[in-house]
């Protein structure tokens, strides 16, 4: 199968997966759910042959495909895959399966519109990971809002209008700065395939403004403070499919674009800023977990969670800046690597509980901590789950939530012993606002009635959770899965930041 | 089978036990789940006996192998693997046998709970973890028994999850623990940085290359490198060893069952932070600050947590607060350097805290689930088997001539004592510390047997609180032989195990390469000289080392302790309560426990809830909301408010057509 366009079969697969869908009409609930995970589970297997195809070796791009698309503006249909983007197109796949199987009886509105929607959001997050060509990039960029501005507003809590919009907004108002610079960079090299804008050399005053534009852009996407209170409001109005994705693949959009376009684009505007980036995200991880410490809303507490977790990506992105300067390539590694799996795990972690709280807001329509407690007594099964999740929220060993926070953590001890303390405080914030949740809804003696009849995991539940919990596990313990399957791009792209081999 | 192998089936048959019971306990019935948790244990804990047999008498070399690669590029790596060595296998030994019988005693302690299969598959966990902890070859792997240990203990402290207290005990230790945490994993990313690996014997024989180095913390501020590295591993230790002030989740433990309350937080895993001081002495002895600091810990635990000891009512808190007690004295061990006689009184006190908290709990459930020492009382009558092995564990504890305690504890005091020579005041307040914490040892341990086994029997005179226990409720009784087979079985070591062991574990470097002391460190030398001739052979030492005990000042403290314990509580009865009376303000002071928890619960807990809400409130709502996207917001809801139409359901058809567009777009382009 090494001569199929596998790239382009993955992109395009769901999409016209999900036109499909839509094409079936709005009552067929049943055929949508299945042919909806048919698509979806088909997808997935197309990643297998990407998987085992995939050299390891090789740092650069891997299963090009190019064709002129807009010659006129030297724009490419321009596909490729590094192991970066192969283990978010895998991240993807697989949790775009699982969220559909989880969704099998959350939505009872609109079932088809509602499965095309995650076709369509998975095709165009694909396409991000796999776009070479800087327009194209952008096209799957923006068009990813849509679906996901689609399924906020529509299937959406009471404030759903408010939330999608401010969504929509934010971001919107995040990518027009990055479209000004990538018109600029395409006025430099001539055309946009993102390969040759890193060829370009850059101006202090042009790097420093195009650095700008791409922070704000992917900033807004992390998202980072300050520019975070979108992320809160949206997940707080999604139903949980949106959430899950929004939380587990798409914020990840915001980190891949960091690895993508300002570090080799604009490296010395990097180098001079990084001390702001660096700032920002301990911030985020500190501030925010008291700030999380403070939720009432266990859908609100997984999203300042969410964005204190992040925190670690954008610190492991930009402390090979701080490590230049001594050449302490093995630590910059460390650090980048740290980054991607901390991103591949939040995925798993944050959809993981973000299908717990769905599975509990199904049965009780609230998200209020306050509504519950002891939910252990009445489903046991879920209980265990829940904790689990939690555990690796609160990054225990021999989770996947582990990991990239220790990778993080010991790099950025060999900056400075400060930004390792500063991190490090996740321990124990993470531990406390994770078990505190914990403590309030799932032990303690039955809270109420209503708590007293919950019933405990239906199988399609159960096969979710379950997904999720063997890929934290599998990760936690073994995490050389991902991280082979990255090195060499790492250390590509480290190179071109002017790290020595070894 | 390669020793590799059987290593691995070691740590990993508890692993595959938990994964069994937890996912099928239910199903499988409490039978089938006790047997497999049983099963499974009794094959580590063999294994590990037959490990120990074959590097003590066959004299195994060391093994240190990697199992698999956690990850790897460039020069660094991350691995899984063991390090066996004399201090592994004893403490594979130590781990396995007391959890093996804390396994029986469950079955008898939690009969009939609804949780008894999930009982097991943690205890399961938890040798697993412990396993892992204690035969790394890395610290990453150490970081990963660490915490899973922790996670465990967080497990069943919360076993009993519908009562308040016992999920409020939890969250508490598993945070306390995490602030230890927070100084271990800047501690091993100080390893990573300046020693260049994970790998314990790479990291290990490169200390040197770093001694006396050190790194500029703040401008003009030099803090040395291997200090900085010991006392950051070690404020891990202060909170899974309960070290002051991180000690406070300890007694708090004892809401968790029993069983895990004897095996986890008096035998096992508290005393991680010993192990791995032990374990990382190479590191420690090129740290003469940081062994300073251990020693003030560690003494300043051993007398104060003593002292809280003797004004509690709780069986079990009493004897949580003697392990706390305790876990002092073998950190005090730590900081003159006498690592062996930590580890050896680590093992000593395994067994006889394990004995002392196993009779405990036989007498919980003698007494149908009560735990007032003031509501007991004469209770050797009914409990005879309980009531001796109570008497044996605290007279091991004590420090009674020939009992295990008497071995490691006088070892330990002496080594203090060694230090004085050029010692500085840290090792003069230690040795008045371990001292006077002999006497409070002796108190409150007689204090506990007079109030549960002698006197008048008190059980009768409250009135009936629990229901229906039959007509015969409050008629104590003993425990059947499940309960009493461990405690015999426990209460052998605890009389024997220092008298046959002293000599090699202590002076007969036996540890050889495992424990690392700088020959001018070496206290346990000079203890040597003058405790141990073995001229005519280690039984003539052992005797003489036992007949020793009228020149031990610490003897004679104890006996000071026994006797007041014996005035006050079995003769004058009445006077405690007058002495009480009389120092109110101290007895206030002990009884809050120096008022640590109300502190940290002020600043900390609801500290941090409020500083979250401050931020939250100031921060993201009124500022970065209201302040600086205040018009982004109010436009959004004006927007909002124009486009209600969405909600009709027509925007989604809007929104599809613009993708249709652009991929039509595409279409179109890719045919040119």
């Amino acid at each position: 199968m090494h001569d199929w366009p596998l790239l382009s079969l993955l992109i395009w697969l769901p999409i016209v997966g999900g036109f499909a869908l839509l094409a079936l009409g709005a009552s067929r609930a049943r055929a949508a759910r299945i042919l909806g995970l048919l698509v979806a589970i088909a997808t997935l297997a197309l990643c297998v042959p990407l998987f085992l195809g995939f050299d390891r070796a090789d740092g650069g791009m891997q299963f090009l495909e190019r064709v002129p698309w807009v010659p006129a503006f030297g724009i490419d249909y321009h596909l490729g895959i590094d192991g970066i983007s192969l283990v978010l197109i895998l991240l993807t796949a697989i949790t775009t399966v699982l969220t559909l199987i989880g969704a099998w009886s959350s939505v009872e509105d609109r079932v088809p519109v509602y499965y095309a929607a995650f076709l369509l959001l998975e095709g165009m997050m694909i396409g991000v990971f796999s776009a070479l060509d800087a327009a194209l990039f952008y096209v799957f960029f923006e068009g990813m809002l849509l679906p996901m501005f689609l399924i906020i507003g529509m299937w959406g809590g009471p404030r759903r209008v408010y939330a999608s919009l401010k969504f929509f907004l934010y971001t919107f108002l995040g990518s027009v700065f990055m479209l000004v610079g990538l018109i600029y960079l395409y006025t430099q090299a001539g055309s946009f395939e993102i390969a040759k804008f890193a060829g370009l050399s850059l101006g202090r005053m042009e790097q420093t403004l195009l650095f700008f534009a791409f922070l704000i852009a992917f900033a807004i996407k992390v998202p980072m403070w300050p520019v975070h209170t979108w992320l809160p409001d949206a997940h707080v109005e999604a139903p949980t499919g949106g959430s899950v994705i929004l939380a587990a693949i798409m914020l990840k959009i915001g980190g891949y674009g960091f690895l993508r376009f300002p570090l080799p684009i604009t490296p010395d505007a990097c180098m001079e800023w990084a001390w702001l980036v660096v700032l920002l995200s301990l911030v985020a991880v500190v501030y925010i977990g008291f700030v999380a410490l403070a939720q009432e809303d266990m859908k609100k507490l997984i999203a300042y969670s969410s964005i204190s977790h992040m925190g670690f990506v954008t610190l492991g992105i930009f402390l090979p800046f701080a490590l230049l300067e001594q050449g302490a390539t093995d630590a910059a590694r460390l650090a980048v690597h740290g980054a991607m799996v901390q991103m591949i795990s939040h995925g798993f972690v944050s959809g993981a509980l973000f299908s717990c709280v769905g599975v509990l807001y199904d049965r009780m329509h609230s998200r209020m901590i306050g509504d519950y407690g002891g939910v252990a007594n009445v489903m046991p099964r879920f209980a265990a789950l829940f904790v689990l999740f939690a555990m690796a929220n609160a990054g225990l060993p021999g989770t996947s939530g582990f990991v990239g926070e220790f990778m993080v953590v010991l790099a950025a001890f060999q900056a400075s012993p400060w930004i390792a303390a500063a991190a490090a405080l996740t321990l124990i914030l993470g531990a406390a606002y994770t078990l505190w949740l914990v403590k309030r809804v799932i032990f303690g003696a039955e809270a109420n009635a209503e708590v007293a009849s919950l019933k405990d995991l239906q199988s399609h539940e159960l096969l979710t959770l379950f997904g999720f919990a063997f890929f934290v596990l599998l990760l936690g313990v073994w995490p050389a899965i991902a991280v082979d399957l990255m090195d060499a791009s790492v250390v590509a792209l480290l190179t071109r930041l002017g790290f020595g081999g070894n | 089978m390669t020793l590799k192998t059987i290593l691995s089936i070691i740590a990993f048959a508890p692993l595959l036990g938990a994964i069994v019971v937890g996912l099928f306990g239910r199903r499988l019935g409490d039978r089938a789940s006790h047997t497999l948790a049983i099963f499974a244990v009794g094959v580590s804990a063999a294994l590990s006996l037959y490990v120990l047999k074959l590097f003590v008498f066959d004299g195994h070399p060391v093994f240190n192998e990697n199992l698999y690669t956690f990850f790897a590029f460039g020069d660094l790596s991350a691995h899984v693997g063991f390090l066996v060595d004399r201090l592994t296998v004893l403490m594979m030994a130590v781990v396995t046998v007391v959890s093996f019988l804390v396994h029986v005693y469950t079955v008898g302690y939690m009969a009939g709970d609804p949780g008894y299969s999930r009982f097991f598959a943690y205890i399961n966990l938890f040798t697993f973890a412990m396993l892992m902890l204690v035969m790394s070859n890395n610290f990453l792997q150490l970081f990963f028994g660490w915490e899973a240990v922790g996670l465990v203990s967080y497990l069943l402290i919360g076993f009993w999850y519908r009562r308040p207290t016992a999920i409020f005990a939890n969250l508490k230790a598993f945070i306390v623990n995490r602030v230890g945490d927070f100084g271990f994993l800047l501690g091993i990313a100080g390893v990573l940085y300046w020693l260049g690996t994970l790998d314990y014997a790479t990291a290990f024989a490169r200390v040197p290359d770093i001694a006396g180095k050190s790194f500029s913390v703040w401008s003009g501020v030099e803090w040395d490198i291997a200090t900085f590295i010991a006392v950051a591993l070690f404020v891990g230790a202060m909170g899974k060893s309960a070290q002051m002030p991180l000690h406070v989740w300890l007694p708090d433990s004892m809401e968790g069952p029993t069983p895990i309350s004897a095996l986890i937080h008096a035998a096992t895993m508290v005393t991680a932070g010993i192990f791995m001081v032990a374990r990382m002495s190479p590191i420690y002895e090129f740290a003469p600050g940081a062994l300073e600091f251990v020693l003030f810990i560690g003494a300043t635990t051993a007398i104060l947590t003593g002292l809280i000891g003797i004004v509690q009512n709780d069986i079990k808190r009493v004897v949580a607060y003697s392990t706390l007690s305790q876990l002092g004295y073998m950190t005090v061990a730590l900081g003159v350097s006498a690592y062996s006689a930590a580890i050896f009184h680590l093992t000593t006190h395994a067994f006889f805290k394990a004995l002392l908290f196993l009779a405990a709990g036989s007498v919980i459930i003698g007494m149908h689930h009560e735990q007032d020492m003031r509501r007991m009382g004469g209770l050797k009558r009914y409990m005879p088997v309980t009531w001796i092995a109570a008497w044996v564990g605290t007279l091991a504890l004590v420090g009674t001539p020939f009992f295990a305690g008497y071995y490691s504890k006088d070892a330990i005091i002496e080594a203090v004592h060694a230090s004085l020579e050029g010692g500085s005041w840290v090792h003069g307040y230690a040795y008045f510390a371990v001292l006077a914490g002999a006497f409070v040892t002796a108190l409150y341990s007689f204090r506990l047997l007079y109030l549960t086994f002698h006197g008048e029997e008190r059980f009768r005179q409250v009135e009936d609180h629990h229901d229906a226990h039959g007509h015969d409720a409050h008629e104590p009784h003993e425990s059947p032989w499940v309960v009493t087979l461990p405690l015999i079985l426990l209460a052998i070591p605890s009389i024997a195990i220092g008298f046959f062991t002293a000599g090699p574990l202590l002076f007969g470097g036996w540890f050889g390469e495992a424990i690392a002391v700088r020959p001018e460190n070496d206290t346990l030398a000079s203890v040597a000289a003058k405790l141990w001739h073995d001229e005519h052979g280690w039984l003539a030492a052992a005797i003489g080392f036992g007949l020793h005990f009228y020149a031990a000042p610490a003897f004679w403290l104890a006996l000071a302790g026994f006797a007041t314990a014996t005035y006050l509580y079995l003769i004058r009865t009445e006077l405690p309560a007058r002495i009480a009376e009389r120092f109110a303000l101290l007895y206030r002071v002990l009884e809050r426990k120096y008022g640590f928890d109300e502190l940290y619960q002020a600043l900390f807990a609801r500290g941090s809830v409020r500083l979250g809400q401050g931020l939250w409130r100031a921060g993201d709502r009124a500022l970065i909301d209201g302040v600086m996207i205040d018009g982004t917001a109010s436009l959004v809801d004006r927007v909002a408010a124009v486009l209600r139409w969405v909600q009709t359901g027509f925007l989604y058809h809007y929104a599809f057509v613009m993708i249709l567009g652009l991929i039509v777009l595409m279409a179109l382009a890719l045919r040119i």
